[in-house]
């Protein structure tokens, strides 16, 4: 089923994944994507994808509602700045227990149902929370302007906070500030030590369980098992991990709106977790990555950036190779990021994570693999 | 009395619309397993076939306007107009229905392209593949879509004789309160008439008996020496051409713009879920009883006492049907639920 | 950058080099506070060029909205620059810019997508302060990313000219220091129409609300219905509808038979030109109630909408913060310089980004720095004149711009295919003014 592994590769693959993202301000420079708020939602969104992908990877499980999850997170949190503190911890602590008790509710539902059922009713639920956040109950999300701090928030905890004239407090943890760098390293820690809890689950017996539940859950209930608490396990603790990337934007950002819930977001983790592939454990964040990166960098190269880039070659070259690349750039980066899908499903099914492992066969031919694709996908 | 009557016309046409939509869907979706995200890039293009048409028609000569003095403005006449009078208004005016003839043919390629040219590559892939490229497929078509006729929606007008309202009332001999667009009746009636054609097709024809046993079980037909794999292209052809038609038709309802597949995409397969994965008569079901449940929900009525009950009715019944049916409303046995 | 070495020169240089090379440093910029007190985020003091950030929807249902938007930034770049032929440089008043960039220094843009949703906003207006160093973040095309954007813009120290955004929480409940306004609000609208309503319709009227469901149609509908119901118009229903909900049909049949006279559609965008496709194919304008012509009405209109509400949009009123076809003469340089770059005329978005650039470089000028502390001080309070909606005035309580507002029909006899709207009457200032304390909001303070 899966490549085999040994402790030792895992912990060498966990040194050079932690290492990688606390240099992530090094080496995207040249990238054009070493600023902060980039490399956050590179951490938050990469911890998102890894939660979800305990669920859809080893489970086969398809959720299209996990958004609903980190809208829940975003929320607690903001609301936890409001009313206790604006330190970051019981924001994250309670951020994560609302979102896990919301994936409780939700998953004991929708785990009645399988396949597409499943992914329908998951779907169903996110869409109404998004709805209902957005217009009745704008009293308590603030519907379409979003959920903000106010400057005379009660923060009973932390009351000197609040200066006469002094404008907002910034969240912290005990004193320092979340903005920028600091924000990063926080959140890139947390998506490393998310990161080695997940590459245990996946190596614990309980994953095998959900690994087998996948490949044939018929199976498995005619042995005698009920399989259910497991797929409800692993529903709660990626609904988890949703909250927790959900209350990491409102610490590096202290705002919730109610589109953070609506389905595109869904399937964006969706999208980002079978870009990087399917079942692997780095694939998700760097699937994240990349549609974060096309995103924010992409959407930003306007034609005279392009002017400047061409600016070497003769005029006429120039204008039309400019004229050529906008549309793939700018206000036309949705096209490129719907090209790379295809073409990326195309040529390489196992995502990311198998164009390297193609790679890596080539020119290491003698390090052989039982099975160098990763298990992409369900059924 | 008259407000509950509008509002069963209401969700009767709304249901004919979602019924279209999803019917299209079913066929690929619900029978052939394909997860394809790109349906509702699909209804679009039916609908800029429309647009496509409407604008050719218009074709027009520009003439400097005068009556812009800051700078060098264009007035614009048809061509048709300035050649046939008369004759070239009224085509113009019938640029929706005229569309449906263009529609079926285009639609008709434009779905073996897709098939063809993309998804049977992807029959045996999974379905988190399949997700993929047809998200990247929607994309390309919907942005390639804006490059044309940017994001802003473009009206289309139905023919002078459906413009207004038909008095419903005054004809059925009830209250002279319930009026109805001509425009929507026509609709409803153009989905029925298509609704009940597919069905046709699919029960009565040799053609639709293959494809049904080969929706059972493709590899029994198959071992029989039938070649069900030319046959499935047509399947999605056909579903091309539903949903485009769907689409030819919705734009004097909803002015079109490049968007508009997506903000039908997740409806419709709701509507294919809760009809019941295999089953083309669940989908047509569940596409009546959301449009009549969602009409209801918006009466102020229901609205005071359950809050936000119409944005969620949708999502809601979805949640109750599935829990108490396991597999909608008339889902079969197997399909796609591992 | 001069070679001595100090720990502030070493702290501009830092910064500025995080700013401006976009392929380079990798220096984490510096986030502490109020360390100097004339330090402020990504001075360009040491840089032969000004960043300005143009942030506006590219994909999405505003996409036109935004490249229209994007026109006239441009526009305003180049006019800045001194370059075209100057536009409302040549009608401003008072004006301190020279046509030489702002202070002497070049102006450059960065652009970004928004796609009207907060998240993506903010994302975008964060790149533009972290990374490429912009002194002015400005655009949007909705209430919810302009009031998003501009706590970021707070937060960061970074001036928010705001674009298109109408909802009154912009610089009501959600006003910000840092955040200005030029386009009018839902207020302004509601006392605008008033006595146009008045005129035209008379004062026994039965008024039927369709309200988008979220915060820009609530405060919307209550302007509304705040002015029709002091002119004795009854209100007969408001019903909420949810937003993109594309047919409206239920919402619209309960109207038929309401006994309402007037219907009053609180929608914008695609909502808005649905809506009222769909109201006008089920009768409602042939329709005689009370024995009195139904009437439709839109709170706001802007060209956009009205193309693709196409002939359905004729004899309608509503709001509109400025059009093309104003004679006065900021107007007419404007349309004209507009005109003559792109071939078309420019939309109420483009007009009210291109004016925001202009003040916010010539409060630079008149302050004499880009430390966005003295240019919030020089935009309090600010009077000009000749920039397209008559005398107006930048109110220091609340950063809102007062100024005429148009009420604008449906045209009926378009004389081009820009002609879409006609101007009933230009409310003046006075009319639609009120009191800032009304929305309630903090500004908060000067030093971010």
């Amino acid at each position: 089923m899966i490549a085999p592994t040994t402790p030792r590769k895992d912990m060498v693959m966990f040194i050079v994944f932690a290492i990688a993202i606390l240099t992530l301000p090094i080496w995207m420079a040249p990238l054009g994507g070493s600023y902060p708020d980039l490399l956050q939602k590179f951490a938050i969104f990469g911890l998102f994808a890894v939660g979800f992908n305990i669920l859809f990877g080893l489970t086969g499980y398809l959720s299209f509602g996990h958004a609903a999850f980190l809208g829940v997170g975003s929320y607690t949190a903001v609301w936890s700045f409001k009313l206790l503190s604006m330190n970051i911890l019981p924001a994250i602590f309670f951020g994560m227990i609302t979102s896990g008790l919301f994936a409780l509710i939700i998953g004991y539902v929708s785990l009645r149902r399988s396949g597409i059922y499943f992914s329908i009713l998951t779907l169903a639920f996110a869409q109404m929370s998004y709805n209902l956040a957005y217009s009745v109950l704008t009293p308590i999300t603030y519907g379409e302007t979003g959920l903000q701090l106010a400057q005379y928030d009660p923060r009973i905890l932390d009351a000197q906070a609040t200066v006469e004239g002094g404008g907002i407090p910034l969240t912290n943890l005990f004193g320092l500030e979340m903005q920028g760098w600091p924000g990063f390293y926080f959140c890139a820690v947390v998506l490393i030590i998310g990161f080695y809890i997940a590459m245990r689950i996946t190596r614990s017996p309980f994953g095998m369980m959900l690994l087998a539940v996948k490949s044939n859950q018929n199976r498995m209930n005619y042995t005698g098992l009920n399989t259910r608490p497991y797929t409800l396990a692993a529903f709660v603790i990626s609904g988890i991990y949703a909250g927790l990337a959900g209350s990491l934007m409102a610490v590096t950002d202290p705002l919730a709106g109610a589109e953070r819930m609506q389905w595109t977001a869904s399937g964006e983790v969706v999208l980002m977790t079978i870009l990087g592939g399917v079942g692997t454990l780095l694939g998700p964040v760097l699937g994240a990555a990349i549609i974060k990166y096309f995103e924010n960098i992409f959407s930003a190269i306007n034609e005279s950036v392009l002017h400047a880039f061409f600016g070497f070659l003769p005029d006429f070259i120039e204008n039309g190779l400019v004229n050529v690349a906008s549309l793939f750039v700018g206000k036309g980066w949705h096209l490129t990021l719907g090209v790379l899908f295809m073409v990326m499903v195309i040529f390489l099914p196992g995502g990311v994570i198998e164009a390297y492992d193609r790679i890596r066969k080539r020119f290491f031919s003698k390090e052989t693999r039982s099975s160098a694709a990763p298990q992409a996908g369900d059924d | 009395m008259d407000a509950i009557f509008l509002q069963i016309l209401n969700g009767l046409d709304k249901g004919g619309a979602y019924a279209l939509i999803a019917l299209g869907l079913t066929l690929i979706f619900g029978t052939l397993g394909v997860v394809n995200f790109a349906h509702g890039a699909v209804f679009m293009l039916g609908a800029f076939c429309a647009v496509t048409l409407n604008k050719i028609l218009t074709l027009s000569q520009r003439i400097r306007d005068e009556s812009v003095t800051f700078f060098e403005a264009y007035k614009e006449v048809p061509y048709l107009e300035v050649w046939f009078g008369e004759t070239g208004s009224t085509l113009i005016e019938y640029s929706v229905p005229i569309s449906i003839l263009v529609a079926i043919p285009v639609m008709l390629l434009v779905g073996l392209a897709m098939e063809r040219g993309l998804f049977r590559f992807f029959y045996n892939r999974t379905h988190a593949e399949q997700i993929l490229v047809s998200f990247g497929l929607a994309i390309v078509i919907q942005e390639i879509v804006k490059a044309f006729y940017g994001a802003n929606p473009i009206p289309q007008a139905p023919p002078e004789i459906f413009a207004g309202s038909a008095n419903i009332g005054a004809m059925l001999g009830m209250s002279e309160a319930i009026v109805y667009p001509w425009w929507r009746l026509v609709y409803l009636v153009f989905a029925g008439i298509v609704i009940a054609a597919v069905f046709c097709f699919l029960q009565f024809t040799t053609f639709g008996m293959v494809v049904r046993a080969g929706m059972m079980d493709r590899e029994t037909v198959g071992l029989l020496g039938i070649n069900i794999e030319r046959r499935f292209t047509i399947v999605f052809g056909l579903a091309a051409v539903v949903s485009g038609l769907a689409g030819v038709m919705y734009t004097p309802i909803l002015p079109p713009d490049y968007h508009m597949g997506m903000d039908f995409l997740v409806l419709s397969f709701v509507v294919v879920v809760v009809g019941g994965m295999g089953s083309l008569g669940g989908a047509v079901a569940a596409g009546f009883l959301l449009g009549v449940l969602q009409s209801f929900a918006a009466m102020a009525e229901i609205k005071a006492i359950i809050p936000g009950i119409d944005q969620i009715i949708i999502y809601l019944v979805a949640v109750v049907i599935l829990l108490v049916r396991p597999r909608g409303l008339m889902g079969r046995k197997g399909v796609m639920e591992t | 950058m001069k070679s001595i070495i100090t720990r502030r020169g070493l702290l501009k240089g830092t910064a500025a080099g995080a700013g401006v090379a976009a392929l380079g440093s990798v220096a984490p910029t510096h986030f502490i506070k109020n360390a100097w007190a004339e330090e402020f985020r990504n001075d360009p003091t040491n840089k032969s060029a000004i960043t300005l950030g143009f942030n506006v929807p590219q994909s999405g249902p505003y996409a036109d909205e935004g490249a229209d938007e994007l026109r006239a930034y441009k526009l305003a770049v180049k006019h800045l620059n001194g370059e075209g032929d100057g536009g409302m440089l040549n009608t401003m008043k008072p004006l301190s810019l020279k046509g030489n960039g702002i202070l002497g220094k070049k102006v450059e843009y960065v652009t970004g997508d928004t796609q009207t949703k907060s998240d993506a906003a903010r994302a975008s207006a964060k790149r533009m302060m972290e990374k490429d160093g912009v002194s002015m973040v400005t655009g949007g095309s909705s209430s919810g990313v302009a009031v998003a954007v501009q706590a970021l813009c707070q937060e960061m120290g970074v001036i928010f000219m705001a674009g298109l955004t109408h909802s009154n929480d912009t610089t009501g409940k959600d006003k910000r220091r840092y955040g200005f306004r030029h386009f009018f609000n839902s207020y302004m609208s509601g006392a605008a129409l008033g006595p146009v309503l008045k005129d035209e319709y008379g004062t026994e009227r039965r008024a039927y609300h369709l309200t988008a469901d979220y915060n820009w149609g609530y405060t919307t509908e209550e302007s509304v219905k705040n002015t029709t119901e002091a002119l004795g118009w009854e209100t007969v229903a408001a019903v909420r509808t949810p937003v993109g909900a594309g047919d409206f049909s239920q919402y619209i049949t309960p109207v038929l038979n309401s006994g309402a006279d007037v219907l009053i559609l609180n929608h914008y965008g695609k909502d808005m030109v649905n809506s009222l496709t769909q109201a006008v194919s089920f009768g409602l304008r042939d329709k005689q109630v009370n024995g009195k012509n139904f009437e439709i009405i839109v709170p706001l209109f802007s060209r956009l909408m009205a193309q693709g509400a196409g002939d359905n949009i004729k004899g309608i009123l509503g709001t509109t913060n400025w059009n093309w076809s104003l004679q006065d003469a900021g107007s007419q340089a404007f349309v004209k310089s507009f005109g003559q770059e792109y071939g078309f005329p420019p939309s109420q978005a483009a007009h009210t980004c291109y004016v925001q650039t202009l003040l916010y470089a010539n409060a630079c000028e008149m302050a004499g720095t880009f430390n966005p502390v003295e240019v919030i001080k020089t935009l309090e309070g600010f009077n000009f004149d000749g920039m397209g909606n008559g005398p107006t005035e930048y109110r220091a309580a609340d950063h809102q711009c007062f100024k005429d507002v148009l009420v604008v029909r449906g045209n009926e006899n378009p004389s081009s295919q820009f002609d879409l709207l006609q101007v009933v009457q230009q409310v003046p200032r006075s009319q639609v003014e009120y009191d800032p304390s009304i929305f309630g909001g903090e500004l908060g303070p000067y030093k971010a």
